[in-house]
């Protein structure tokens, strides 16, 4: 499903990733952690083609991302706010993206109304443009947004961040039933060990660009990864 | 880099050339008015018209002067008193280019007629205190409406009533207000002393904005960000457009919906008017003047719309490049808009045919230019834009890539056909002048999607370089 072939990414000199071989099969829900400047986003990026590698290449269902745009008809991500359109309500948003991706109108809304409880009553209908709601709620839409369309790759980065604890628990209890059927692979990346644990199935940890884990989640992989990052 | 030094060094000459044509003025003024009303003294026509410039400068700086309250939040928690943070704003407003033309203009003026009349030079300071008072008042005035009044309908309602009210009793010589004020200023030639009446208005204003800064110098209040008004129009009549429809709703919604955008559109419909200046003067007639302003009446919105692709969806360009969207659509939705302002622009231009019927071919024949060749030529140099922008600041407070060097771009766009046009009128006739340029249009216009591919190839080389450029905040 996801091929990473000795990727790297080179700032000025500076190695900022580095990475071997990594394959991801279709399914997995992979959770991607790291202290800041572990390279999460920059990986994200690659694989969404918005920088170019120094080295190695990233393939998406067998596609090279930097030579074939043909891997965005089934990958969404939500990487950070440069995903939204600030100045268009959320309804709007939507339906946008909706109609990138084959969508209409009578289908998105059937689509969101799934997500009701996510939304806890603070997106829909409240005309106010993103630009004026808060981060988390910014974040909520972005989330689902990334859902639209029934991708088969789905790359979140930091989604716990900034969603108040509520909102935090179901969105663990919607990335699992996600995954639930094994038909869609999902990466999350996080700085919160607990979250990335619970709803992932395989963790890979990066540290200053490098892999340094790469395990199936157990009953001691949390305790594995805290003395990992515990200096 | 050697670019940015380019525009840099030209928006300093500019500056330059805006200042030295003051004080040119500033020198001159005398002599021309002397020239031209040898029986009036030139400080007394000159108070005639303080009225004018003092309404003109509050219109100009309403629209382009803003203090920027909202940088000193990081103090606000800071070891500094409030009165300190207030005071220390209000002060550097007066700190502005805004403030230096007139007096760089009113200076020269002053010294000279102290020079040259028998004025004293008591009476002639007090008249330059006064007008350079009432720069101050101008500054304090526009500092205090757009903090105070924020509904901008009823300002607008409130300011053009009370000019309309002024206009109609000066029409129908009920009330002089030229006169009254012109006489309020003659006065103060006479008895210098007035002039404590205009600096007592200046501490005034500077106090009352002092109290109301500091009353609402709260994050819910003054320093709050501005949070727009809303509306949701559907604009289901470009669902006619078939698969460029969603993208012509996007942009439709970013220009109405974003203030930089809403500006452009707002200035190109305004400079519809400026073909008045050019079609009114016999010494214009069928001149290259004619050809210039038809480029720009008709590419207007086109040019300034059109320099900023992509910049205009820079804040999310990482998102539309992961979509799965062809740039062709996107790229022909941008296109389709600014044809369709050609389109219009063309058709509010048609009226000047009242002039001279030439001037309809003429613009036509720009419109089918700016259509085929340079409508293409700004999605190509969009390839190679970089350069943020933000949507939410106004187009005279930002700094990014506006200004003077937004009308560098006219140089290319403009000057180009402009030669041919003057070249072959000059060895042919104003017709062949006009078909050649219409023809030009044509071919390009034929060759559209030749050049869009070449277009494309670019987006796709410089994507990437595009996307790292958009992050950069304050580029």
């Amino acid at each position: 499903m996801i091929e990473i072939n000795n990727i790297s990414k080179e700032y000025g000199g500076v190695k900022v990733l580095n990475l071997g071989e990594i394959k991801i099969n279709k399914g997995e829900s992979i959770g991607l952690v790291g202290n800041n400047g572990a390279g999460k986003t920059t990986l994200f990026s690659l694989m969404l083609d918005l920088i170019q590698p120094t080295t190695g290449e990233i393939l998406l269902n067998g596609i090279k991302v930097h030579e074939s745009e043909d891997w965005k008809k089934f990958t969404t991500a939500f990487i950070d706010e440069s995903f939204l359109i600030g100045y268009l309500t959320p309804e709007e948003y939507f339906y946008f993206i909706g109609e990138l991706r084959g969508e209409n109108k009578a289908s998105i809304d059937a689509f969101l109304s799934q997500y009701s409880e996510f939304f806890n009553d603070e997106i829909l209908g409240k005309r106010k443009y993103l630009r004026d709601l808060s981060k988390g709620n910014q974040k909520k839409v972005g989330i689902v947004a990334a859902l639209i369309g029934d991708p088969e790759i789905i790359i979140l980065d930091e989604p716990f961040a900034n969603l108040d604890p509520s909102t935090q628990i179901r969105l663990k209890k919607l990335i699992k039933d996600l995954t639930s059927h094994k038909e869609k692979t999902i990466l999350v990346s996080s700085h919160d060990l607990n979250h990335t644990v619970e709803v992932s199935d395989r963790i890979i940890a990066l540290h200053k660009g490098e892999l340094v884990k790469d395990i199936k989640t157990s009953e001691e992989t949390l305790k594995e990864l805290e003395s990992f990052f515990a200096v | 880099m050697g670019k940015e030094i380019a525009i840099k060094l030209l928006i300093g000459f500019f500056a330059l050339y805006g200042i030295a044509s003051m004080l040119f003025l500033g020198i001159g003024l005398r002599f021309l008015l002397i020239e031209i009303y040898p029986q009036t003294e030139p400080l007394y026509f000159v108070n005639q018209f303080v009225v004018v410039w003092f309404i003109l400068e509050l219109v100009m700086r309403y629209m382009m002067q803003k203090i920027p309250i909202i940088n000193i939040k990081p103090f606000l928690i800071q070891n500094i008193k409030r009165s300190t943070l207030v005071n220390f704003i209000l002060t550097k407003s007066i700190v502005s280019y805004f403030n230096i033309f007139t007096p760089i203009m009113v200076i020269p003026f002053a010294a000279l007629s102290f020079w040259q009349t028998d004025f004293s030079f008591l009476q002639i300071s007090g008249w330059t205190i006064s007008i350079l008072s009432m720069v101050l008042i101008a500054n304090f005035l526009n500092i205090y409406i757009e903090k105070k009044i924020l509904d901008n309908k009823l300002l607008f309602a409130l300011f053009f009533g009370t000019i309309a009210i002024l206009y109609g009793l000066e029409y129908f010589e009920i009330f002089l207000t030229t006169q009254f004020v012109g006489n309020i200023f003659n006065q103060i030639l006479l008895q210098p002393w007035i002039c404590l009446i205009p600096v007592a208005i200046v501490i005034f204003l500077f106090k009352l904005n002092q109290r109301n800064l500091i009353r609402n110098f709260y994050l819910d209040a003054y320093l709050k960000t501005e949070s727009n008004s809303f509306d949701d129009t559907e604009m289901a009549w470009t669902q006619r457009f078939g698969k460029v429809a969603p993208f012509m709703q996007l942009d439709m919604k970013l220009i109405w919906r974003n203030k930089r955008p809403k500006t452009v559109l707002y200035m190109s419909l305004f400079f519809a008017l400026y073909g008045l200046f050019f079609y009114t003067q016999d010494t214009y007639n069928e001149s290259a003047m004619w050809a210039f302003v038809g480029l720009f009446m008709t590419g207007v919105f086109m040019m300034n719309f059109g320099q900023f692709i992509p910049g205009w969806d820079s804040t999310y360009y990482p998102m539309m490049m992961t979509q799965n969207i062809p740039m062709k659509l996107y790229l022909h939705s941008k296109s389709t808009l600014m044809n369709f302002s050609i389109l219009i622009m063309t058709i509010a231009t048609l009226p000047y045919g009242f002039f001279d019927y030439k001037i309809i071919i003429l613009n036509v024949a720009c419109a089918i230019y700016n259509f085929g060749i340079n409508v293409p030529l700004l999605l190509y140099a969009g390839s190679f834009n970089k350069k943020r922008v933000d949507l939410d600041k106004g187009q005279f407070s930002n700094y990014q890539g506006t200004g003077i060097t937004q009308w560098l771009i006219i140089l290319p766009l403009i000057g180009v056909p402009m030669i041919i046009w003057v070249l072959l009128k000059y060895f042919g006739n104003f017709y062949i002048a006009s078909a050649v340029l219409a023809l030009l249009g044509l071919i390009g216009f034929l060759l559209r999607n030749y050049f869009m591919n070449g277009i494309l190839q670019g987006y796709k080389t410089r994507k990437y370089a595009a996307i790292n450029g958009f992050k950069e905040q304050n580029a």
